[in-house]
């Protein structure tokens, strides 16, 4: 009784410190360096995002909130030009006005050979500045959806990156940290006060930003110390250390919502859980089937699909923290349907009937490759797979390893059966084909280790990039997703739900790309 | 004995070599450091590009010999998870770890030869019988299941103390140190215990053994004859001799606690080596568990080396060895 009257009163002390507006947040990781450009990942850009900002940013809902552009459109005499009109009266945090220069040096430094963003920009040839304030994209065909690759694409100021050595994006065998690594100038909601990398990075308030009146801006100071064992992370938030964290592991979401003072918000995340299949292998490698590839037979996808109890993965495993679903594409891409989302059925008999009608009623035996550290409970889920699929006599043997051996497999396209995760940055199917279902080449189909190739769906997905109708684009889209459903190339699984713990004082809604914008919170004593 | 201490050094740096070359055959298993490098757009020129700019797609033999050429000249290369300096990284990283190991060294030491006179001395007491109970928890309870243990209750359930980090620090320019803030001083007490405890009941067991030993001798016997007071017996006669084996097993301890704290690191987030090695582990950042892992067995090696040192001129045994050998 002692114990809970103490931490009351400790809650209560914290509570008002909170309205001092300073935010303590963690989270698993640190961001791993301060050069916008260097690295294409989460906790990077989620702590950049705070200091730097990119020409449009989106919303919870897909929509397009202009930032440091204010207006943008397609030229009507050139559909291979995009011009955006820059906001105007936006200074760095060094005093250095915001011109079409600082965009132009950008995007330029973004598409250097070093720069990990260079993907997101291929389709760009030229960037030129048309006077302070426009700015035009000329691309090799018309790019429709030209806008959805700017959202992680922070703009440096020209002058700052010069003066300090810094044009050049990190290059990792020059054996040299350029300036823009530990030190950072944007014209974000906050500046950059000191930074020890791993260990405690604070930001403050930028009293010159241009939407101090149209954003609450109720944050003023933030502390951000990565805590990478989920039960301190917990225990600090607990023990009122911090004030708001990310990827609360689902066994203490109960703990922590029922903790006075504490409350968790959840979200679908913008990554969907799923299962691939060599499909295209003329004989697997870890089978027992010989000279024959049975993945290789639709029916035996189709029952494997069938025999996942995707409810039982959500309530036994997740713990109510995912949302099954039949399509590998998160809600709020453009494309997904909520037919396709619900196209999954539980059906032991007809699976099994599938595996007797593709002549493997007797089962085979395979082997599943599957992360432990990289997805919430990835391994547990496979676990559970395993279980489901013995089910129709498919006996799966389970391999679980660390992310840095399990992503080489996909990479070489040395598995069978793979688990996999995957987010859509830019909020379109074409985004999925490319990676995931094009046939695997240099420049597209990356991620595809299914050995799937289909050169009519393949042309279908390369005139996504160039189509500027709208309506043919969709039907073009929804044509692809008819494939890849009936192929079932991947079995999905869920999509991720996303688990942010906070403070009571602290308010906000939860980001589908788990990247928190401080300058949206609310703070208030309660 | 110049000719004893070139032969240990030239063993030292062999030990040395062979560390590194092990190391270097290991690093392959533990993953492919190229995704994590590269976004998830990646195409298969990046992975390519990169993974030859890297030396990767080269027989590890070759990438070891390459880095022993760089540590040479003292260039350990950039971290490839930071892309920073290694060498830079570990300087900054390294006295978190030394300042941790130091307290639960020095906490080991004085609560374990303590608690080990006292259960001694009092030997079928009911305070001895359940200290040497209690002992056997710190023997047996894996290390991050104490720190979890420890966070719940002085963290989350009472509040008195932190449950990560290391508190304000105090730059000195060429060290950080916790030592001279409250903040600092109250963050370590918890891993500090953490790290310790199973060197304080390894400290205190090892000293209570001796001590009964000792307690059993003649000269013992004799100075109760001689009707000395029981304190002098105890401190002045018995102590002194159970210290030798004490001294030497603790000097062993003192590189396997900054070697092992990798685990108290993680669980409290203590910004030192140990947990850099965690995440150079994760990332597969070849750079950082290179020069992580020479680091520790320079000091193994090194501490190794002095005790040798130290036995050769105490133990007069080796030396005659030498002599009568050169004699037939």
């Amino acid at each position: 009784m002692k114990t809970t009257s103490l931490l009351a009163a400790a809650l209560l002390t914290t509570t008002t410190a909170a309205s001092a507006e300073t935010l303590r947040w963690a989270r698993a990781g640190d961001a791993l360096t301060l050069d916008p450009h260097a690295q294409n990942e989460g906790p990077t850009h989620a702590l950049n995002q705070q200091i730097y900002e990119p020409l449009v940013l989106r919303d919870n809902d897909g929509n397009f909130v202009p930032t440091l552009a204010t207006d943008w459109s397609v030229n009507e005499d050139d559909p291979n030009v995009w011009t955006f009109k820059l906001r105007e009266g936006v200074t760095f945090h060094d005093g250095a006005e915001f011109t079409a220069e600082d965009v132009v040096f950008s995007f330029e430094r973004a598409k250097s050979e070093d720069s990990d963003m260079k993907e997101l920009l291929t389709s760009i040839t030229e960037i030129r500045a048309v006077d302070d304030h426009t700015v035009e994209f000329v691309t090799d065909g018309p790019n429709p959806i030209l806008p959805s690759n700017f959202t992680n694409l922070f703009i440096m100021d020209k002058g700052w990156a010069e003066a300090n050595d810094a044009v050049e994006v990190q290059d990792y065998e020059g054996g040299e940290t350029t300036y823009a690594a530990a030190n950072a100038n944007g014209t974000g909601a906050f500046k950059l006060e000191s930074r020890e990398p791993d260990v405690r990075t604070v930001l403050s308030q930028n009293e010159d930003y241009w939407g101090m009146d149209e954003f609450p801006m109720a944050v003023t100071e933030i502390v951000y110390t990565p805590i990478q064992n989920a039960a301190t992370r917990v225990a600090a938030l607990l023990s009122n250390e911090v004030d708001f964290i990310q990827d609360v592991p689902v066994q203490d979401l109960g703990r922590v919502d029922g903790t006075d003072g504490l409350s968790i918000q959840s979200a679908p995340q913008n990554r969907t859980i799923f299962f691939g299949l060599n499909t295209g292998a003329d004989d697997l490698e870890n089978d027992d089937v010989d000279g024959a590839n049975p993945l290789a037979d639709k029916n035996v996808r189709k029952a494997m699909n069938m025999a996942l109890d995707r409810a039982a993965i959500q309530q036994v495993v997740m713990r109510g923290q995912s949302q099954p679903t039949g399509i590998i594409a998160p809600p709020f891409v453009n494309g997904w349907t909520e037919e396709m989302d619900n196209s999954y059925e539980k059906n032991v008999e007809e699976a099994n009937r599938l595996m007797e009608e593709a002549g493997y009623g007797d089962g085979f035996s395979l082997q599943l490759d599957c992360p432990n550290d990289r997805y919430i409970n990835d391994e547990a889920i496979c676990q559970a797979a395993v279980g489901m699929l013995a089910q129709i006599g498919v006996n799966v043997n389970l391999d679980a390893k660390p992310k840095a051996q399990h992503f080489p497999l996909i990479a070489n396209e040395t598995t069978d059966f793979y688990m996999l995760g995957w987010g859509v940055p830019t909020f379109d199917s074409e985004y999925i084909f490319n990676f995931l279902v094009h046939t695997k080449g240099d420049e597209r189909g990356s991620w595809n280790a299914t050995g799937y190739s289909n050169p009519e769906l393949d042309e279908q997905i390369v005139s996504l990039s160039s189509e500027t109708d709208e309506e043919v684009r969709s039907q073009t889209i929804a044509d692809i997703w008819d494939v890849v459903q009936d192929e079932t190339l991947y079995l999905p699984i869920h999509h991720q739900v996303l688990n942010w713990g906070m403070a009571d004082g602290v308010q906000t809604e939860v980001d589908v790309e788990d990247q928190p914008k401080f300058k949206l919170f609310e703070m208030s004593s309660s | 004995m110049l000719a004893f201490t070139i032969r240990r050094v030239g063993q030292s740096i062999l030990v040395l070599l062979v560390t590194g070359f092990v190391a270097f055959s290991m690093f392959t298993y533990v993953g492919d450091p190229i995704d994590n490098m590269l976004g998830q757009e990646r195409t298969q020129a990046d992975i390519e590009r990169l993974r030859d700019q890297l030396g990767l797609d080269q027989p590890f033999f070759v990438q070891y010999w390459n880095f022993l050429k760089e540590a040479a000249q003292g260039n350990f290369g950039l971290s490839y998870r930071q892309g920073r300096p290694v060498g830079e990284i570990l300087v900054e990283r390294l006295p978190a770890t030394l300042e941790l190991a130091f307290v639960s060294g020095l906490m080991a030491l004085i609560g374990g030869i303590g608690l080990g006179i006292f259960t001694a001395i009092r030997k079928s007491g009911a305070l001895s019988s359940s200290i040497m109970a209690l002992s056997l928890i710190g023997v047996s309870l894996p290390t991050f299941l104490i720190g979890v243990l420890l966070i719940y209750i002085f963290a989350v359930e009472l509040g008195w103390l932190p449950s990560f980090g290391r508190g304000q620090v105090v730059d000195l320019g060429f060290w950080t140190t916790g030592f001279l803030t409250v903040s600092g001083l109250k963050a370590l007490i918890l891993p500090a215990i953490t790290l310790g405890l199973y060197q304080m009941t390894l400290i205190m067991r090892l000293v209570r053994t001796e001590m009964l030993e000792v307690l059993r001798t003649d000269y013992i016997r004799f100075a109760r004859a001689r009707g000395l007071r029981e304190r002098a017996i105890n401190f002045r006669h018995a102590l002194k001799n159970t210290l030798v084996p004490v001294i030497t097993v603790t000097g062993l301890q003192l590189g396997s606690i900054i070697a092992f704290a990798i685990i108290t690191e993680t669980v409290f987030q203590w910004p030192g080596v140990g947990l850099l090695f965690i995440n150079a582990i994760q990332f597969v950042d070849i750079p950082v568990m290179a020069a992580y892992l020479m680091m520790i067995s320079v000091m193994f090696v090194g501490i190794n080396l002095i005790v040798d040192l130290l036995y050769f001129a105490i133990d007069p045994r080796l030396r005659v060895d030498r002599s009568a050998a050169k004699g037939h």
